[in-house]
């Protein structure tokens, strides 16, 4: 089975009906690209797959276990209280198209606040002979997480503070944070739409780079090049529904729907 | 010639130490409410801020509603109100309050808190209000993506950007305050005013009504010394 099985996910905001019902499949280490012009639903996918929005029906289910909806109602209610989405959504990692990142903490601390807050609570529940320390604790996710802004190119930033970075390297530790707490999948909601060009090129590098047999990538995009070179598959999005998926040569280079044609050539 | 040190030994002989004394301990009075009203007025204004925010109507328009009645009317009339209405009203006068034992001063000083904190935890409560409501709504969205709870998110990420943002609007509430404690005079409170006030009536001296604005002058350069060096801290995050 896959590892990601999204089944009739459905999403109205009042009378608008963003979402009519999608269902795809992703495998470990695959790299999705969605795509399809403003307003098609491809945002709102992503916020309901990582909990921010609630989808109204259909199911979500990350590596054999359903984290939302499915036929027993009883156990959907179950999924839906915010102890259970807390725990969820950690499947997933999601980078925002403006950053998000924390202003008041440093580029490490950044990365390493919500990963200590868990650390902490797990270690808690631990019995009392085998906690560890604080500092160790500590120790351990600062090395973490120098080793992923090593990854991402910033080793040198990590006691800057975000207003002092550019957009390409906020970005960039904002892809660090979200891989701090190791998510099964990991999202992107334009990531680069808010960045020029040059530092559009740099952040779909790391991107790139990212790219492994054991990551996982959903990447919401307007980069028909990321889409055609980097992904393995392409979903393409019209009015909430999948208007057409496949490999990138079947989407780009035969499109059979009318609407994909003249996206393709408008872009 | 006019002999300066004539004029100095008059004054500082006579009445200028005597004055001086009386006005620090009336000083006392007004730093005391000041600093009481600040200490309550803050966290009761926060618990306003979150019930005027409620998105549970029969929490949030009865809050909305007192916010708007206290900011809509004067301190001096509220201030008149809880020292006297409860003995006109209900023959209860506050200074017969078993509370106060008998201090007729103390009741009127609890009396001129009371009306200064719930004033002041208005006006605080629309500014902590404005504070949390600019913080972009991606912040939370972050700390939701990275598996915090609401008071973990609240607490370690969002209130420091909260204050960085109530700074400059509370430094000048809390600079009107200082200033508005002089009100307190008008109920009995023998704050510094009220002191340098009986230096008119009694010894027809007037000079220590002006000499009490060397107190708040220098008062005041020292609360705005303090927020000057909170902003520069606070700035260092922000371009």
């Amino acid at each position: 089975m896959a590892l990601l099985e999204v089944t009739n996910l459905k999403k109205s905001f009042q009378d608008t009906d963003v979402l009519k019902g999608i269902s795809f499949s992703l495998e470990r280490g695959e790299v999705l690209a969605i795509i399809g012009s403003s307003g098609s639903g491809k945002t709102t996918l992503l916020r309901c797959l990582n909990f921010l929005e609630t989808a109204d029906s259909g199911s979500i289910q990350v590596d054999h276990h359903t984290i939302f909806g499915g036929d027993d109602a009883e156990a959907a209610s179950v999924l839906a209280s915010p102890k259970q989405i807390r725990k969820n959504r950690l499947y997933f990692g999601l980078v925002f198209q403006s950053f998000h990142l924390f202003p008041q903490y440093t580029v490490l601390q950044n990365l390493t606040l919500s990963a200590q807050l868990k650390a902490l609570k797990e270690n808690k529940a631990l019995p009392r002979q085998e906690r560890r320390q604080k500092a160790e604790i500590f120790r351990t996710l600062d090395q973490q997480a120098m080793e992923l802004l090593k990854r991402v190119g910033l080793s040198e930033k990590i006691s800057s503070y975000p207003c002092e970075l550019s957009g390409g390297q906020q970005q960039r530790v904002a892809i660090a944070r979200a891989l701090m707490l190791t998510p099964d999948i990991l999202c992107f909601d334009e990531p680069t739409s808010a960045l020029d060009p040059e530092l559009t090129k740099e952040v779909m590098g790391v991107i790139r780079s990212l790219k492994s047999s054991d990551t996982t990538m959903i990447v919401v995009t307007h980069e028909m090049d990321f889409a055609r070179n980097v992904a393995d598959k392409v979903i393409f999005m019209a009015n909430g529904i999948i208007e057409e998926k496949g490999t990138p040569e079947e989407v780009f280079d035969h499109p059979k729907s009318p609407i994909l044609q003249s996206f393709i050539s408008n872009t | 010639m006019y002999d300066i040190s004539n004029w100095w030994n008059s004054y500082i002989n006579e009445d200028f130490i005597r004055v001086t004394v009386q006005l620090w301990k009336g000083f006392g009075v007004t730093l005391s409410l000041f600093f009481l009203t600040l200490i309550l007025a803050i966290p009761l204004g926060l618990v306003l801020a979150f019930c005027t925010r409620s998105s549970f109507p029969l929490l949030k328009l009865p809050f909305r509603a007192f916010v708007y009645v206290i900011r809509g009317t004067p301190l001096l009339l509220q201030l008149m109100i809880v020292i006297y209405i409860p003995g006109i009203a209900f023959h209860a006068p506050i200074t017969k309050w078993g509370m106060f034992g008998g201090n007729v001063a103390r009741a009127y000083f609890f009396g001129a808190l009371f009306a200064f904190v719930i004033n002041y935890a208005c006006y605080f409560s629309e500014i902590f209000r404005g504070g949390i409501e600019n913080i972009p709504k991606g912040q939370y969205e972050a700390c939701d993506v990275l598996g915090m709870t609401r008071s973990e998110a609240f607490f370690r990420v969002i209130l420091l950007q909260v204050i960085r943002n109530i700074l400059a609007p509370m430094s000048n509430e809390i600079i009107t305050l200082v200033k508005d404690t002089a009100l307190a005079r008008t109920v009995a409170v023998t704050e510094i005013l009220f002191c340098a006030y009986e230096f008119l009536k009694i010894d027809a001296i007037i000079w220590p009504l002006f000499y009490t604005g060397l107190f708040y002058l220098v008062f005041n350069a020292v609360l705005t010394w303090l927020f000057g060096i909170a902003e520069k801290k606070l700035s260092r995050y922000y371009k």
